[in-house]
């Protein structure tokens, strides 16, 4: 087994004070290992988006605690959680969230911009993340003349791009039709097969979900269940079909 | 940080230039207006300092009453100007001038003209400078001779080309030869044209012109004091001997005025100068709106871009860091706007200089004045959009549509 990632312990998120409280976590317990491919799952309103923020180093917890390789995550502040998103960690958005009006290249290139990276090393950088997720010759497009399936793609090069140990993707192929999506999750499938990237993705979506090694449901702000998904995680290889 | 901050700064403003255009029009206008304004008050101050300098320096002038409007004061004759010669120290040269309006003929040609009557230190004491010619001199003063120096256009008007020296021009009943043109003084600072004018001696004046009605008919006495003499002592001691020569009562006014050209000329210079800062300061509210409108279109440009703001926050962009893209965005687009606004000043001082009658100076230090200002409005108006941004929730940010 590789070794501890992330390590969540009894893990509260609490919105709003009072009567109009809403407890979204009620305590969650839940260890992840580098290398691993995890899908969370469950309702909306469940509680997977306040985890996934939490996770995601966006937001912090009400009470409980949060390893993240060794860093206790509930004990940093704002500056110090950003600093920690910038070198460990990469987003994928249901939205893509791409920058519009700018070329592919350069939406690549923003988070090098906040690594002080020279205009040479972002280039070549951003060209050779475009290269791997197969858009070598779309780095002059912006997003509104690329489809939604290479808008994705973009996202996932911008996110892959600083080389991060952990990719979270939110309902990454939620705007995408099937066929889309089967690349999409063949590319993330690959990502965290090569390159031993470990990726937490959100989905409501069971076939999607299947990409994944490990399927975890969220239910009333509780882990509901914690499977292995015995298909893709004993053969190690992407999912040629579902 | 700066540095990555500026290339995201200038990628957003060449990502969406008709709003960065909006932005910056009223720091252009603003900064062209301070600029603008003040070049042209300067360039009439010079103007009128210049106007004033054509009329002689160190030049003290008796006037007969108080103020500048006519009076019904006493004029002054010969003899004032001969006593105040011997009695006071300090001066250097003195003139009476009298003058009166009449019409020059010459051939076919006429024009209504000021003729004066002075002595040859008039021309001393007044700048005066010979094109061509000769100044008359004392002797001819002392004989009455009927000769005439005439001013530029004068020689234009009426000689139209010909060469005037030794020609007759017909002043009333008098004929009078040309010895001299002078050169060219131009218009005073308050547009009088000094070269419309025909000296003659004093005395031809009196004798040929006026008759022998008005003996006293001195109009002003114009002084130049010695060149490092204080004019202040010299015009009290005027004063003091006009007094004295027409009798006048402890408690009674003077009838009389003595004025130092640079008094009026620093008179003059201050008032403009007034002027020109209640100019510029409009102008400078006009920039201070300008700053507004930067704020404006900043706030609500941080509202249409929190999307991207939360992309950032979300690949790990700090507070700061946001924060520095806006402000160093607000910055670069008013010293833009700073930069067009010098540019468009001094286009529209190029065009007006000339229409105000003032001198085109293009003073380097209000530009730089008004680009730090333009810069400064920058980071002030800049501050709160971009302390609105940094202060962004991630995940607030991101859900916005």
């Amino acid at each position: 087994m590789e070794k501890t990632l992330i390590e969540l312990q009894a893990l509260t998120k609490t919105y709003g004070r009072g009567d109009a409280a809403f407890q979204a976590l009620k305590g969650v317990d839940l260890t992840i290992h580098k290398g691993e491919f995890v899908a969370v799952m469950g309702p909306s309103g469940s509680g997977k988006s306040t985890l996934m923020n939490l996770l995601g180093c966006l937001d912090t917890p009400t009470t409980g605690s949060y390893m993240f390789e060794g860093i206790a995550v509930e004990t940093l502040n704002k500056d110090q959680r950003s600093l920690l998103r910038r070198h460990a960690l990469g987003f994928i958005f249901q939205g893509f969230n791409l920058l519009a009006r700018t070329s592919a290249l350069e939406n690549v290139e923003l988070p090098l911009l906040y690594r002080g990276y020279t205009r040479s090393q972002r280039h070549e950088m951003a060209r050779e993340a475009l290269r791997s997720v197969g858009l070598g010759n779309k780095e002059r497009n912006t997003p509104a003349e690329l489809s939604g399936g290479q808008q994705q793609r973009v996202a996932i090069a911008r996110a892959i791009v600083t080389h991060p140990g952990t990719l979270f993707a939110d309902e990454p192929t939620g705007n995408l039709d099937s066929k889309t999506t089967l690349e999409i999750m063949e590319l993330l499938c690959r990502l965290n097969d090569e390159r031993n990237i470990t990726v937490l993705m959100v989905t409501h979506e069971d076939e999607v979900a299947h990409y994944a090694k490990r399927i975890v449901h969220v239910r009333d702000g509780l882990i509901g269940s914690d499977v292995i998904n015995e298909d893709r995680a004993l053969r190690n290889t992407p999912a040629a079909t579902h | 940080m700066f540095w990555n901050a500026l290339i995201i700064a200038l990628r957003e403003i060449r990502r969406n230039l008709l709003r960065a255009f909006l932005t910056v029009i009223g720091v252009v206008i603003g900064v062209a207006a301070v600029i603008t304004m003040v070049t042209l008050g300067n360039g009439a101050t010079e103007a009128m300092k210049e106007g004033i300098s054509k009329l002689g320096n160190n030049l003290l002038t008796v006037r007969p009453g108080q103020g500048w409007g006519p009076s019904a004061s006493p004029l002054f004759s010969r003899t004032d100007v001969e006593m105040i010669r011997q009695q006071v120290p300090g001066i250097k040269h003195i003139t009476p001038l009298s003058n009166t309006t009449v019409q020059a003929i010459y051939q076919e040609q006429a024009r209504q003209t000021d003729v004066q009557g002075v002595y040859p230190e008039y021309f001393p004491i007044s700048n005066w400078k010979i094109s061509s010619g000769r100044f008359f001199d004392i002797s001819e003063l002392n004989t009455g001779e009927p000769v005439a120096v005439i001013g530029e256009t004068i020689k234009k008007e009426l000689f139209m080309g010909e060469d005037p020296i030794g020609k007759r021009i017909r002043l009333l009943n008098t004929a009078v030869t040309v010895i001299g043109v002078t050169e060219v003084k131009g218009l005073a600072g308050w547009g009088d044209d000094l070269d419309d004018n025909i000296i003659i001696p004093i005395t031809t004046l009196q004798s040929r012109l006026n008759g022998q009605m008005f003996k006293q008919n001195v109009n002003q006495i114009m002084i130049s004091t010695i060149d490092g003499y204080p004019t202040d002592g010299v015009m009290t001691d005027i004063a003091a001997l006009m007094r004295e020569r027409r009798n006048l009562a402890r408690t009674v006014q003077d009838n009389f005025s003595v004025t130092d050209s640079r008094q009026v000329a620093e008179v003059m210079s201050s008032s403009i100068k007034i002027m020109t800062s209640l100019l510029g300061a409009v102008a400078g509210a006009s920039l201070l709106v300008g700053g507004i409108g930067i704020m404006n279109i900043m706030l609500v440009s941080v509202t249409e871009r929190t999307r991207e703001i939360g992309i950032r926050m979300s690949i790990g962009a700090r507070a700061r860091e946001v924060m520095a893209q806006f402000l160093v965005e607000a910055v670069t687009l008013s010293c833009v706007g700073g930069l067009a606004g010098i540019g468009l000043a001094y286009v529209a001082c190029y065009f007006l200089a000339p229409m105000s009658g003032a001198p085109f100076h293009f003073d380097p230090k209000i530009n730089i004045i008004a680009f730090v200002f333009s810069a400064v409005i920058g980071i002030v108006f800049g501050f709160m959009p971009a302390s609105r941004a940094a202060k962004l929730d991630p995940i607030e940010a991101l859900r916005h549509e």
